[in-house]
């Protein structure tokens, strides 16, 4: 009968594949990896997945956030369908969100690479300079956006009566004027990124080899053609690093014009909304979820991109 | 879609029985601890022992004596507001031997976060506002009906504070503890030297606007930054134009933003803008407040608590006058005086115990222990010791006092979601933008049928 015969030779493999795997791996091993692999896993499905998926499949229900899973009631698509035609707010938001990451991308980044090189030359009281630029990076950046408030205030704000503009009927509205408040908080959101990225860079200007710069030197490049040609490719991991930060401060731009007046009139943002429509008394759940599920892809499109870059030139060396 | 609402499920039928057989346990519980404790408590001293066995002797109506400890979660976060409230308590404690452990959270934070407090495990009896934002979880079960003791403190209360306590299905849910008005303020000195009167029709109310401006003044002080104070107009507007009965019902989801009738309060407020200080959007209602208290501003559409922005000695310059006529069919009757008081959670560990120090709130006593520390608020209750009033005080309870109707402002009478995500940046479009009424009622009546969906 094949029934007495077959569990012979799998009990033999098993015993054979386990003395196999003895020989690679002790005992000990394995519970080692199972831990290190299993508790960032479980952390990452916990914290991370967990809560994305869960967010994503809100999207599709209506739900005030009181009572149990029984309250959750599925829409389908409506939420989407609502936020793309009915919210006023969401356009203005992911147009905030471009020109925030635009505005980043090509001033205040190339901004702080320029003070870099700069305070890369040894000037003189380059130390005093540095600390000048950097301290608004150990600041908040909600404090920042309160700093910044004073000074942008109507009546009491200190460029106002710089330019002795108080008065009604000339004043400028910095923070109320939905035209002009994007450009203002923007202003103040660079006074701390030029900061970041200027020292992030100095640190990498430092590290550069001073014999590649006499080379160049020696070939008749001037300073421009010597940081574009030669230190501005050879510091290719900073740039990456800086683009990616650039990207990442510019999705998450939140404190500040949480701090000046929680998104509205002009400073709307995508954090903002979500946060508008899911924190506080009676939560939109599902509609906040579809705005947050929306900011998940815009920032996926993003990590992806750089994700291939990143694997395609490992692969390539 | 008239189908029932599956939020409102845990209130009704299941929820009740479940709370009154624990009541009852726990009445049984305490009754009998009660029974043990007042000899003691009469042994260890004559005035505290007597008055526990009195109050004891009073609750016996509702069902055995209230001991033991009762918790309450406070939102009174601010100094002034906190210690006040200390010294209630206290004294609640000296009458009654019931203990009271407050647990007091960031005004701000309390707010954001009473959505998940009250399915958590709340406290006994909670701080909150009346009117619609407390209706909204009352009607979610999140809060127990107190209507039998409404039956005991009625009679101290007016009808126009009942209603506010009131919850969609007629029982009460409430003890209002404090309120305060918001009127058009101003300064008497400002009106005595430039010999201006109190207008009581709309019509009075622009040409004395139009003259302070030809006197070189800002008539009205006007700042909106934060969202909520242009709210005030707003309410104002539509209760004299159309009614209280019509704003409520705008406010519960039940009338269109695109009714010609709301439509006409921002053409008016409209015509009025340009006699609002400039860059309100920019301005926070300190700063607004700080230009009216420099006489840069003549009058100022705010709640009492502008006099925080007041030093004490300019106090008593500080005057109101109540919104004016715009529509002789509504008149002046309707106030807007947002009304601060307790709520009791779900499942009180203490109920007994609780609804005595509900009680107690509900007297003059202890609303007088604390508007001695804090004189910017009233008292809700009639008959509160009015003695430590300054003028502004008594002026504010007989406006509140008068009242025909009184509304709980714009962010307590609507649903909060609406307020926060909708009014919010549609009234800073308005100020911004103020021809193009029509697009943007259309957009706020489209936002408004997709968030009160259950109450189609």
């Amino acid at each position: 009968m094949s029934s007495t015969v077959a569990p012979a030779p799998v009990a033999v493999s098993r015993r054979d594949r386990r003395q196999r795997r003895h020989s690679l791996l002790t005992r000990r091993d394995i519970t080692v990896l199972i831990l290190m692999v299993g508790i960032p896993t479980l952390i990452q499905v916990l914290l991370i997945w967990g809560p994305t998926i869960a967010s994503v499949l809100l999207s599709f229900t209506r739900w005030e956030g009181i009572g149990g899973l029984s309250t959750i009631t599925p829409v389908g698509l409506k939420n989407y369908q609502d936020v793309t035609t009915i919210y006023p707010p969401f356009w203005p938001a992911l147009a905030h969100n471009l020109i925030w990451l635009g505005f980043f991308l090509f001033i205040s980044t190339p901004a702080g690479i320029f003070l870099a090189v700069l305070l890369d030359k040894e000037i003189r009281f380059t130390r005093v300079y540095q600390s000048i630029f950097f301290a608004p990076v150990v600041l908040s950046v909600a404090l920042i956006g309160f700093m910044w408030q004073l000074i942008y205030a109507p009546e009491q704000g200190l460029i106002n009566n710089l330019l002795g503009r108080t008065e009604q009927g000339n004043l400028i509205n910095w923070l109320g004027n939905p035209s002009i408040n994007l450009w203002a908080v923007l202003v103040a959101a660079s006074w701390r990124h030029i900061g970041y990225v200027m020292i992030l860079y100095l640190a990498g200007l430092k590290a550069v080899d001073p014999a590649l710069k006499e080379a160049a030197a020696v070939d008749g490049a001037n300073e421009r053609q010597m940081f574009l040609r030669v230190v501005f490719p050879v510091l290719k991991p900073i740039n990456i690093v800086i683009l990616v930060i650039t990207v990442i401060e510019s999705l998450r731009a939140f404190d500040i014009v949480y701090v000046v007046n929680k998104g509205t009139n002009g400073l709307e943002l995508l954090s903002i909304l979500i946060t508008n429509n899911m924190v506080g008394e009676a939560s939109r759940i599902g509609f906040g979820s579809a705005l947050a599920v929306i900011l998940l892809v815009i920032s996926l499109g993003f990590i992806i991109t750089y994700l291939f870059q990143a694997f395609r030139k490992e692969a390539a060396a | 879609m008239p189908s029932p609402r599956n939020s409102s499920d845990p209130l009704t039928p299941t929820g009740l029985p479940h709370l009154s057989r624990r009541s009852l346990l726990q009445g049984m519980l305490y009754g009998g601890a009660g029974l043990a404790a007042v000899p003691i408590l009469s042994a260890c001293g004559d005035g505290n022992g007597g008055t526990a066995a009195e109050t004891g002797g009073e609750a016996g109506e509702t069902g055995g004596a209230a001991t033991g400890t009762v918790t309450l979660g406070s939102n009174a976060s601010d100094e002034a507001p906190k210690n006040a409230g200390a010294a209630v308590y206290e004294q609640f404690t000296q009458d009654t031997g019931i203990e009271v452990t407050v647990n007091t959270v960031d005004h701000g934070t309390f707010q954001e976060q009473i959505n998940t407090y009250l399915q958590g495990t709340p406290e006994d009896v909670f701080t909150w506002f009346a009117g619609y934002r407390m209706q909204f979880f009352a009607a979610r079960g999140l809060s127990n009906p107190i209507t039998d003791l409404w039956g005991d403190i009625g009679a101290d209360y007016s009808q126009a504070m009942k209603d506010a306590s009131t919850g969609e299905d007629g029982e009460q849910y409430f003890v209002p503890f404090l309120a305060y008005p918001w009127a058009v303020f101003y300064r008497k000195s400002l009106f005595e030297d430039n010999g201006y009167t109190i207008p009581t029709t709309y019509d009075d109310y622009v040409a004395l606007a139009q003259g302070m401006q030809d006197d070189g003044l800002t008539p009205l002080a006007f700042a909106d930054k934060d969202g909520w104070p242009a709210m005030g107009t707003f309410d104002y507007m539509n209760m004299r134009l159309n009614g209280y009965d019509f704003h409520i019902d705008l406010m519960a989801g039940k009338e269109s933003w695109e009714d010609d009738r709301v439509k006409e309060v921002f053409n008016t407020w409209a015509e009025l803008l340009p006699l609002h200080q400039e860059g309100a959007l920019g301005r926070t209602w300190q700063e607004a407040a700080q230009s009216f208290h420099a006489k840069d501003a003549g009058m100022f559409v705010f709640g009492m608590f502008v006099g925080q922005q007041f030093p004490a000695e300019d106090l008593e310059d500080l005057d109101f006058f109540p919104f004016p006529e715009m529509n002789p069919d509504f008149g002046q009757g309707a106030v807007e005086a947002p009304i601060d008081g307790y709520m009791l959670s779900k499942e009180p560990k203490n109920r007994d115990a609780a609804i005595e120090l509900l009680r107690f709130l509900a007297t003059p006593e202890a609303q007088g222990i604390y508007l001695a520390a804090d004189p910017t608020n009233i008292a809700a209750v009639n008959g509160a010791d009015t003695s430590t009033y300054n003028e502004l005080q008594l002026k504010a309870e007989e406006l509140i006092g008068n009242a025909e109707a009184i509304s709980q402002f714009l962010d307590r009478d609507t649903r909060p979601d609406f307020s926060t995500t909708v009014v919010v940046p549609s009234l800073q479009n308005f100020i911004n933008n103020p021809g193009d009424v029509d697009n943007l009622l259309r957009q706020m009546e489209e936002q408004k049928q997709a968030i009160f969906v259950e109450d189609e």
